[in-house]
């Protein structure tokens, strides 16, 4: 019989995440006390790319497009860990079963994702009449005859319309916080009563769940982000986005198994497990900038205008406001993780994986600062108080949670039916 | 020609083998080779053999692959012969990213090929003696090379029987 291990948080660690919080929130409120004293950024309307009809980018807008930004970030990250433990139930891996219970944990963010979702979604159309976010809630783009008219946002209207995008939103999260429940629930009955009734169970749900994940993932991503830049659209853009996701979730994933380690838990994990986890991260790294590249080369090639404004704006628009970011993105998410993981000593060893995953998460929030800000703020975005803060908090928000799921239970699963082909996992 | 002679241990099981080959070797014998009709998890560790080296060939014939690659289409299509496709210059690196890609990948695995068969000494018309047709079917081949007049072959063969072979053979091998 293998021992549980339990996962004990100190006060103080626990106080370090509200800390996190608090220093988040003050330096947001500075952020944006700043803002408002310097005014509303003025954008001179000059260069190829510059928007017609624009106007000066508030707080507010900025404030709006970073809580979006790091919700859509975190949401991923706790998603994806209830998906890879789905694809770890049908998949009938026994290697991960000593690290499932951290891909468990991510999930507990959900519900804290899915209220500030919703709420950032709807509070700005319930007081203004629609959401600076998304250029498509303004009502007046649909009357026709209208000196906003916008035919090709009014032909979308049976999709891109407030009451089906909340509904839409409240689905998502509704499918994904109740099979995270149940696999969950599985999972905590089975370190209880043994047997193998739970694992068959967990397959079944984790199956079910795919099969709902698969749609719900590229829709969420249409939906969250692409449809800020309401004109344009891309086909590859759902797996783009989950491509984002997936490796976020790896990198958090294999931080943690690493943090955990290093600090006297999962004593059973070793260098083998670390090794699995570390391909994984080399491998969707490349299996990202693949994505993003097929995505890049198909618009680069044909050259069509409605298409090609989206990589305008990135790369040389805003007189080159985002074409460094693209470029550090394409360096740290794809250059850096791919030579440096190369080597199997280096998927073997703490140090080297936890700097490539520190890296990546890095690296793919600002991936999503990309895919995000151009169509939000325009050519008035930067890297300030309000960023840091609101990162902060929500990174905060995000370890809360996350401690909370790993605390919960015993961080090895004791009866799982893997467990000892896990403990002897050698490659 | 020299003539080289093996003693050939025969066992039944891999897992007997794989607990023979430390007991073997702590007793100060060296092991030739061991012949199994699949690979057996666990026996490079036993038998004391380094990782291969194989990948640093592969990552350095990946760089020539993506430098041939580089070469050819940069040289074709912007000096030797220049055209425009599709309104792009001439040397469009983004373009050129697939055929490199796969070009990185060919020579990589073609060469790994080779430099296997080269590092292997299996050349063309080369004669591989089988030690016993059995390790291709059911039985498992622990081959010791016999050094005249310093293997003791009886204790040899008194080793690999408490060690649990079935057989002791002997072979001779034309090298």
């Amino acid at each position: 019989m293998i021992a549980e291990e339990r996962l004990i948080i100190p006060k103080k660690i626990s106080n370090r995440f509200l800390m996190m919080i608090g220093l988040g929130l003050v330096l947001l409120v500075a952020g944006i006390v700043l803002m408002m004293i310097a005014g509303p950024a003025h954008h001179d309307a000059h260069g190829a790319a510059a928007a017609t009809g624009h106007h000066a980018t508030t707080w507010y807008e900025r404030f709006l497009a970073n809580l979006w930004l790091n919700n859509v970030y975190f949401t991923g990250i706790a998603i994806v860990g209830v998906f890879f433990t789905a694809v770890q139930y049908v998949a009938y891996a026994g290697w991960s079963v000593l690290i499932k219970r951290v891909l468990e944990g991510l999930g507990y963010y959900l519900p804290v994702g899915g209220v500030i979702m919703l709420l950032v979604f709807l509070l700005p159309i319930i007081f203004t009449g629609h959401n600076p976010l998304f250029h498509w809630t303004d009502h007046s783009l649909y009357e026709i005859d209208g000196p906003n008219y916008d035919p090709i946002i009014a032909g979308k209207s049976g999709f891109l319309n407030i009451p089906f995008y909340t509904i839409r939103l409240v689905l998502y999260f509704a499918s994904w916080i109740f099979f995270a429940w149940w696999l969950r629930k599985q999972s905590v009955a089975e370190d209880l009563n043994g047997g193998l009734t739970f694992y068959d169970k967990s397959i079944r749900i984790s199956a079910m769940f795919l099969v709902v994940f698969g749609v719900t993932s590229s829709l969420s991503a249409w939906d969250w982000v692409l449809s800020i830049d309401t004109h344009w659209f891309s086909t590859m853009f759902g797996w783009y986005v989950f491509a984002s996701w997936f490796i976020t979730g790896l990198a958090a994933t294999t931080l943690t198994v690493i943090i955990l380690k290093q600090n006297g838990y999962l004593k059973m994990v070793n260098a083998n497990h670390l090794h699995d986890l570390g391909k994984f991260t080399f491998a969707f790294s490349i299996f990202w900038t693949y994505i993003w590249f097929s995505q890049f080369m198909l618009i680069w090639y044909a050259n069509m205008p409605e298409e090609v404004t989206y990589f305008r704006e990135r790369m040389g628009g805003y007189e080159d406001h985002y074409t460094w970011i693209l470029f550090t993105n394409l360096f740290v998410n794809f250059v850096f993780p791919f030579l440096v993981l190369m080597t199997r000593d280096a998927k073997r060893q703490m140090i080297m994986l936890k700097l490539v995953c520190v890296v990546v998460l890095f690296g793919h929030w600002l991936d999503f600062y990309l895919m995000i800000m151009p169509g939000t703020l325009r050519g008035d975005s930067g890297f300030g108080l309000i960023e840091l803060g609101t990162a902060l908090t929500f990174l905060g928000i995000f370890l809360n949670r996350f401690t909370k799921g790993l605390t919960e239970a015993s961080l090895v699963p004791v009866n799982h039916p893997f467990l000892e082909e896990s403990i002897h996992h050698h490659v | 020609m020299t003539n080289k002679k093996y003693v050939l241990g025969v066992f039944d099981d891999e897992e007997v083998l794989l607990h023979a080959i430390p007991n073997v070797r702590a007793a100060g014998t060296k092991i030739h080779e061991c012949y199994t009709p699949f690979p057996i998890h666990g026996i490079d560790d036993a038998m004391g053999i380094e990782r291969s080296r194989l990948p640093i060939a592969a990552f350095f014939l990946g760089c020539c692959g993506l430098a041939f690659a580089l070469w050819l289409q940069i040289y074709t299509l912007g000096y030797d012969w220049p055209m425009i496709i599709g309104g792009k210059p001439n040397i469009a690196l983004p373009a050129f990213i697939p055929v490199s890609f796969e070009l990185t990948v060919f020579f990589t695995a073609h060469g790994m090929v080779l430099t296997f068969l080269i590092i292997s000494g299996l050349y063309p018309k080369t004669n591989t003696q089988v030690m016993d047709p059995r390790s291709t079917d059911d039985k498992f081949i622990m081959a010791i090379e016999v050094k005249e007049g310093k293997t003791d072959m009886v204790q040899l063969s008194d080793l690999l029987r408490t060690n649990g072979a079935v057989e002791v053979n002997e072979k001779e091998v034309v090298s």
